[in-house]
């Protein structure tokens, strides 16, 4: 589902160049679980954000079932990403002023989807976390696992077929980070393809496969 | 995404930074109220001097010797001093059929007194007819007779002011005042009327046009009033007075005809330009304040990364994050605007039960032109933090690097 030719992402730091991903090629498929490890700085979120079409890349080619995204408008990989693309993050990002359900509803405002279904959509998603109860809450009113469950029920709100998660449980506690993981894995049975950014190799190793970077090179 | 949901996203958000959203609301109303303040002040004045110009007469003509050149070029050097008006000029004026009456002008200054009590004062000479003219009528006695015009007669009509100054209160009718030599008998006093066209008739006597011209030993008239019959005459009006004083003075056109109409529109033009530069002034507030939307955006947009980083990710595309930011701005100038013109009629309100003499009426272009002008300000200048904040690199947004 996912194929990476030969991607190259570099950056210039003053006169230097360096170098976030060197020459990675990838290939997922479809409902695939796999964690990405590797030390620090080695190029875990710059893969993750090239996949995510958040970052763009300087050389390689990227298809996304089967299109070439690299080739797309603006305007449509916008589109891939509000379609095919659910995101976590470590730091949740959900916006302070809107409740638990405004954030959950918050894509599919933005896709102007219509509110009778945008509601029942977001109940669902709410309930499958076991949020509903805390609906009209806003973020500074829940704890950190509950703001990541929120997250992701904004994340599979708009039914992705991938979701990309930036060490999720980096600011939560063991426990509330073992929920998050085993959360992330019924999404994946249930077919959702989950890349996950992990540093921890207990967690790392639950997935089926592993991928190890270094230096922006993908090892094995 | 739904225009309701881009509203209420906009809300939100301006809800949350609230301090700043009132500053801003009250930055646009006072630019939207000084523009309404302003312009119904220079309404104000030329619906004043309107009524005031209306006040001298209607259907009036006024003749004054000499041929004004107003298209400008050198007057001539030599020869061509133009024919004095004269009494008899004025009889001939009455001749016109579309002539309702006329009024000779004859004016001066002197001392008038009244035993110890000596005023310097100005004396207008005329006839019966100026009373209807101009439309003043006295408070006690009667206006001066009817009678051949170039006869003179030594009676005369006080100003309300100068009978105080010299009778205090005591009667004067009947009684005889002094008018530099000559001497005359006051027949009535005018209504305590006060200023009529720059012309304060309290400080004025009045008298016979011939008794004047002897008084101050001239021939000429200084002007003559024509009052036409109707509104539709005073075309034929002045043709008619110009074509006979021109068979009376030889074939040449030497007097000049002012319609009030025409006055009334230069002073209406002169005031409706100062009106336009009041708004215009009170505009540059309405421009301060879109400058500091503009500035306040900029900060919110700054604020505001991570969250614009987000909405990326989620799939809003540039022109979407553009739409939500300039809705923000647009909401606070429109908001404000209403704000404004709530504040400026408010105020005008306030104005005109307090000075209920000055008509304040801000006029209807400037109601919508402000609240046009404030809207505009607010998306012109609410583009440039939209843009910067569309252009913001998502990742470094979410990373918060
Ligand atoms: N915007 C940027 N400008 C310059 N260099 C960058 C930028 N983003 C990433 N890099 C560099 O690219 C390399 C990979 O960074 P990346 O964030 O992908 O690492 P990471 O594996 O996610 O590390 P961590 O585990 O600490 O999150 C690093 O050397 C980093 O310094
Ligand atoms: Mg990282």
């Amino acid at each position: 589902m996912i194929k990476l030719e030969h991607i190259a992402r570099t950056f210039k730091v003053g006169d230097e160049l360096v170098h976030g991903l060197d020459d990675v090629s990838l290939d997922i498929n479809d409902g695939e679980y796999i964690s990405i490890m590797g030390p620090s700085g080695s190029g875990k979120s710059t893969l993750l954000n090239a996949i995510g079409l958040l970052d763009k890349i300087d050389a390689g080619r990227y298809f996304l079932d089967g299109t070439d995204v690299t080739e797309l408008s603006e305007l449509e990989q916008a589109g891939v990403r509000r379609e095919k693309i659910g995101f976590v993050f470590q730091t949740f990002h959900l916006i302070p002023r809107l409740t638990a359900a405004e954030n959950v509803a918050l894509p599919l405002t933005l896709a102007g989807v219509e509110h009778e279904e945008r509601k029942q959509r977001v109940n669902e998603a709410l309930q499958s976390l076991n949020l509903t109860d805390r609906a009209h809450h806003r973020p500074d009113q829940l704890s950190g696992g509950q703001r990541q469950r929120v997250a992701i029920a904004r994340a599979v709100v708009t039914k992705p077929v991938v979701i990309l998660a930036d060490e999720p449980t980096g600011n939560l506690d063991h426990a509330s980070g073992i929920d998050v993981i085993n959360i992330l894995e019924t999404l994946n049975k249930q077919g959702i393809t989950l890349l996950l950014v992990t540093h921890d190799i207990e967690l790392g190793e639950r997935a089926h496969r592993i991928i190890h970077m270094m230096d922006g090179k993908v090892l094995s | 995404m739904h225009i309701d949901d881009v509203i209420q996203f906009s809300f939100h958000a301006l809800q949350s930074y609230r301090t700043r959203t009132y500053l801003m609301l009250l930055a646009m109303a006072i630019g939207v109220a000084s523009v309404i303040l302003l312009t119904s002040l220079g309404e104000g004045a030329r619906i004043y001097v309107t009524q005031q110009f209306s006040s001298l007469g209607t259907n009036l003509l006024i003749v004054l010797p000499g041929r004004s050149e107003t298209t400008g070029g050198m007057p001539p050097i030599m020869g061509e001093t133009p024919r004095d008006l004269t009494l008899q000029d004025v009889m001939a004026m009455q001749r016109s059929r579309h002539v309702k009456q006329v009024a000779p002008i004859v004016v001066g200054a002197a001392p008038v007194s009244y035993q110890q009590l000596e005023r310097e004062v100005m004396i207008m000479g005329s006839t019966a007819n100026f009373f209807s003219v101009r439309q003043v009528t006295t408070s006690r006695g009667q206006i001066l007779p009817e009678m051949e015009i170039s006869r003179a007669s030594p009676e005369c009509v006080l100003g309300y002011s100068l009978y105080k100054e010299l009778f205090g209160s005591l009667s004067p009718l009947g009684k005889w005042v002094r008018v530099s030599e000559y001497r005359c008998r006051v027949i009535g006093v005018l209504e305590e009327e006060g200023m009529s066209m720059g012309m304060d008739m309290g400080e004025m006597l009045i008298m016979h046009a011939a008794s004047a011209q002897a008084l101050f030993n001239v021939n000429s008239v200084f002007r003559v009033l024509v009052e036409a019959h109707s509104q539709d005459e005073m075309d034929k009006a002045r043709e008619d007075v110009i074509s006979i004083i021109r068979e009376r003075h030889d074939g040449e056109d030497d007097i000049t005809v002012l319609s009030q109409d025409a006055l009334l529109s230069t002073f209406n033009r002169i005031l409706t330009a100062l009106t336009y530069s009041l708004g215009g002034i009170a505009a540059i507030s309405l421009l301060v304040a879109g400058i500091m939307i503009m500035n306040v955006m900029l900060v919110a947009a700054a604020q505001r990364t991570t969250e614009i980083g987000l909405l990326k990710a989620l799939g809003a595309p540039r022109k979407q994050i553009i739409l939500l930011f300039l809705t923000e701005s647009a909401c606070l100038s429109l908001i404000g605007a209403m704000l404004g013109l709530c504040f400026g009629l408010l105020g005008n309100w306030i104005l005109q039960r307090y000075f209920p003499d000055f008509p304040f009426q801000a006029p209807d272009w400037a109601l919508w032109s402000a609240v046009a002008v404030a809207l505009s300000t607010g998306l012109i200048f609410g583009l440039l933090p939209a843009r910067h904040a569309a252009d913001l690199d998502p990742v470094l947004a979410l990373s918060g690097r």
